[in-house]
């Protein structure tokens, strides 16, 4: 009983994925993949947060149809892009070309990432450098001085040890 | 370390800052036409009126044109009618229509009982020249200059507002350029 539920329910789904790419009917499986490629990649103009694949609008509809009817004539993927974005502009393009406007949002991650190798790099640098710094380096004013005190402790014990044997 | 440095963090957040309220209130569903400064797409469509006279894209190369795209299925074609109606007959402005993917009879009859501002009008029931000019929520209204150039695309209903606001002033400009 369970198996029959089972492949009735295969059916039903192998119907549904046959009929939708009988919409879009395409000779060989290299055109049925570059119209999915560029469907999922063009935006939909009216419901902007969804490629035309996904979406329902009837412009949508539309150029799903202008896709397919390009592809079908034999144009190439980067043919199919400009003939969407001369009508709708760059906007349709999930991945715009690089060009002078788009190159910050090209390029900002890259960019991002150096300038914080480069804080590192100098905080790295920094520290070690006034960690060398910890070993005090006496000036000889200093040494002069210090050697002085140390001079008079070794006196001042030394007659300490003397004043204790006595 | 320099003073100074401690600085950049605060001006980094204050640019950003400036940037992002600038994008507030903006409204990122209308998309500016990327035929812009490009001329009218070329096709060869009937009249709505009578289906053996055909227009071509030299019917914009005469004189500063509103063109207004519409069909009997949009509500908010409906909404904006009557101002195309006041601009035709008050303020004398040439209209030409763009009766999108649509039913014939319906839109003779939605001119019929409505009125009809309309100069010409092109009848595009697959939405070809709608497809050519980037068209992809009616209304739309295009601003053609006389030389067939599109200036201007406006999405949404034509009001007082956006007459007097967007489309008089530049239309005012193309007429004295041509």
């Amino acid at each position: 009983m369970r198996n029959w539920v089972l492949i009735l329910l295969l059916c039903m789904g192998g119907g549904a994925v046959q009929a939708a790419s009988d919409t879009y009917p395409l000779d060989s499986q290299a055109e049925r993949e570059r119209f999915n490629t560029l469907t999922s990649e063009l935006r939909c103009p009216k419901c902007q947060n969804q490629s035309i694949a996904d979406s329902n609008a009837p412009i949508a509809s539309d150029m799903r149809a202008e896709v397919h009817r390009l592809i079908q004539q034999g144009q190439s993927s980067d043919e199919i892009m400009q003939a969407m974005t001369s009508r709708f502009g760059e906007f349709v393009r999930y991945r715009p070309e690089l060009d002078q406007r788009t190159f910050l949002l090209w390029f900002t991650p890259l960019i991002v990432v150096v300038v914080g190798l480069a804080v590192v790099a100098v905080v790295v640098r920094r520290s070690r450098r006034s960690a060398a710094g910890d070993a005090p380096v006496l000036s000889d004013e200093e040494r002069r001085k210090l050697e002085g005190w140390l001079e008079n402790e070794r006196d001042g014990s030394s007659t300490g040890t003397r004043n204790g044997q006595q | 370390m320099k003073r100074s440095l401690l600085f950049i963090p605060l001006i980094l957040a204050i640019a950003l800052g400036i940037v992002l309220f600038a994008g507030i209130g903006k409204d990122t569903s209308t998309l500016e036409s990327a035929l812009i400064g490009k001329p009218v797409p070329s096709f060869e469509l009937a009249s709505l009126e009578d289906p053996n006279r055909t227009y071509r894209t030299d019917v914009f190369e005469e004189k500063v044109v509103l063109l207004n795209v519409w069909g009997t299925w949009c509500p908010s074609c409906r909404v904006e009618h009557s101002e195309l109606v006041r601009l035709a007959t008050e303020e004398g402005m040439p209209i030409y229509g763009l009766n999108y993917k649509d039913n014939r009879n319906a839109a003779l009859e939605w001119l019929q009982n409505l009125g009809n501002p309309y100069e010409l009008s092109l009848f595009d029931p697959q939405g070809k020249l709608g497809f050519d000019l980037g068209v992809y929520g009616a209304p739309e209204t295009y601003i053609i200059d006389a030389q067939g150039i599109v200036r201007y695309r406006h999405v949404g209903v034509v009001d007082r507002k956006v007459w007097t606001e967007e489309l008089e002033p530049r239309i005012k400009q193309y007429r004295e350029e041509s």
